[in-house]
């Protein structure tokens, strides 16, 4: 029996599902990690316990939030606190298991861009910026990061680091006693993506029919392949329905 | 500045929106709309819209669509954010155009940043520490991020200084008279905002006795003593939300992108549904019953709790009355 037709979008989103453990304490970003994590959530992780930035703790939408703050994820929540005691009591603290984070590039160690293309003070693209990210990369146990895979996006060196990766290798990383453990896998459209024991970014599995060739292609920098180079499993059906009655009107799976 | 309390006024702080932006927030400003996602001021936005204030400063962990539409009608000469983005559908266009054109200056900070510099102005503090992130360009592009060392380990901490916008705007559920404030749902930087800033204003979806308020004084975040004018705004958020009020309108979210994305589009949707407009009412009223209906919300009461009263005293209360 063939695997079900998916979206690219749908493809990252389930990948990225499956890395959440049971348990873990995840700090959810906007767009396709909120997916992930309500995914997990409702299939192999119901004691996930979903934080979000604005400062709500155990949320449990009964839809998919569209924002960060939206009003359903204040209803049936564990509890809800201020930014600041978000940010200082749960992700400085260190009660932070997984951290999602998202930018326009991803460079060899990790590191990630989400402010600006170009020059910073002439930037030829302006992006939205920090955010929560800066210190979720820094603090969380486990950094997770999801896009799709275009040689732009995936340069050797990001034009400015919005936050930290392993900066040029684990050890310049261990040097700034960062209490999280950096970059754990980065979630593509063509494969997975996880740091080796120098912290730079390696091909450890292809999703099913994609080419090494391919995605070295669409990566800036000369790509090291694991010697258990592994295949993902396709999305499963029950994968795709869960996921797809998450995001009805297609606003983020296409 | 001295603040003056209205307290002998049995009307408190009571005023229209157009007299409280009128009185409070002056050319030059910096402004500090609160709410992080929830209990946006849109009304208050509009408002200094009408009202042509310029050359203020904008400063916002996420400046939304509230401070896009201030940008896009000229009244800010600065900005400062830490999530520059339409929140879940992307760029905030008048924002990115305005900055990427060079019309407007920028200070940028990461949200714990931001709010860590809000958290120390209303402390009354010169700085908060933060534990460093070894992510430096950021701090190599915005000169207030420092490091001192920790006098007691000796290790390097992340500083910034403490924002004490001078006006800060507030939306909340329901306010006395005085401004003493019940809020719930999500806080964001709401409580850091009111006691950061010289002088603020609080807009609210009821007003409600002081009764109320003491019935449950855990919930009330703002209190009265940092609020300079308090006024009865319903369905002041909107496109933004108030828990338990109405629902937050991501259909106008999503639709934004195409409107802030062309000038000209902008241009006419602020004349029709901010310069056209004479006040929140004529705007929730232009919005039609179809919205009203999209955004209304079933009940989702909270259990009550008791705060309990010393018999003694209730005994005492019982026999006076």
């Amino acid at each position: 029996m063939s695997a079900p037709a998916c979206t690219p979008a749908e493809l990252m989103v389930v990948n990225a599902a499956r890395l959440l453990r049971e348990g873990d304490v995840v700090l959810v970003g906007v767009g396709l990690p909120n997916l992930a994590c309500n995914l997990a959530r409702r299939l192999h992780a119901p004691g996930l316990v979903m934080v979000y930035e604005a400062g709500v703790i155990g949320a449990q939408p009964e839809r998919l939030p569209l924002s960060i703050g939206d009003p359903c994820l204040a209803v049936g929540a564990l509890s809800i606190c201020s930014m600041y005691e978000l940010f200082a009591h749960y992700l400085q603290r260190g009660l932070i298991s997984v951290g999602f984070v998202g930018g326009a590039q991803i460079d060899r160690y990790g590191n990630l861009n989400a402010t600006v293309i170009g020059d910073y003070r002439r930037p030829k693209v302006r992006l939205p910026g920090s955010g929560g990210s800066m210190e979720i990369a820094a603090w969380a146990d486990r950094v997770y990061m999801m896009a799709p895979h275009r040689r732009r996006r995936f340069p050797a060196r990001c034009d400015f680091i919005t936050s930290a990766g392993f900066l040029d290798g684990r050890s310049s990383r261990r040097a700034r006693r960062l209490r999280g453990g950096g970059p754990a896998a980065v979630v593509t459209d063509l494969a997975l993506l996880e740091p080796d024991a120098q912290g730079e970014l390696t091909l450890v599995a292809l999703h099913p029919g994609v080419t090494i060739e391919q995605v070295q292609a669409q990566t800036g920098w000369p790509l090291q392949v694991a010697e258990d180079l592994r295949t993902t499993q396709p999305p499963t059906r029950e994968e795709l329905e869960t996921l797809r009655a998450l995001d009805p009107q297609g606003v983020y799976l296409g | 500045m001295t603040r003056t309390f209205q307290t002998a006024h049995h009307a408190g702080k009571l005023t229209t929106l157009a007299q409280a932006v009128r009185r409070l927030v002056h050319d030059g400003d910096t402004l500090y709309a609160a709410g992080f996602t929830h209990l946006i001021p849109f009304a208050a936005g509009h408002e200094i819209i009408r009202q042509g204030r310029r050359d203020l400063t904008l400063a916002r962990a996420t400046p939304d669509l509230i401070y896009d539409q201030l940008i896009a009608a000229g009244c800010a000469r600065k900005v400062i954010f830490s999530y520059a983005g339409n929140p879940g559908v992307g760029s905030l266009h008048a924002l990115r155009r305005a900055i990427e054109a060079g019309h407007i200056e920028w200070e940028e900070y990461s949200h714990f940043g931001l709010i860590t510099r809000l958290a120390a102005g209303a402390a009354g503090l010169p700085f908060l520490p933060m534990n460093p992130t070894g992510a430096d360009d950021l701090p190599r592009a915005n000169p207030h991020y420092r490091s001192v060392t920790d006098p007691y380990s000796g290790r390097q901490v992340t500083v910034l200084p403490a924002l004490k916008p001078d006006v800060a705007i507030l939306h909340v559920q329901r306010a006395d008279p005085q401004g003493n404030a019940h809020l719930w749902g999500i806080v964001g930087e709401q409580k850091e905002a009111a006691f950061a800033a010289e002088r603020v204003i609080l807009t609210a979806e009821e007003i409600v006795p002081p009764e109320v308020i003491r019935s449950d004084p855990n919930r009330t975040l703002i209190p009265g003593l940092v609020v300079d004018a308090v006024c009865h705004v319903p369905h002041c958020a909107h496109p933004s939300y108030a828990q338990g009020y109405y629902d937050r309108d991501n259909d106008f979210y999503l639709g934004w992108d195409a409107i802030s994305r062309d000038p000209k589009g902008l241009a006419a949707w602020l004349e029709e549904w901010v310069f056209d407009v004479c006040d929140r009412q004529a705007y929730w009223e232009k919005l039609g019953p179809q919205v009203h209906a999209r955004l209304a919300l079933a009940p989702a009461w909270s259990e009550p709790v008791n705060y309990g009263r010393c018999s003694a005293a209730a005994e005492d209360r019982e026999a006076r009355s």
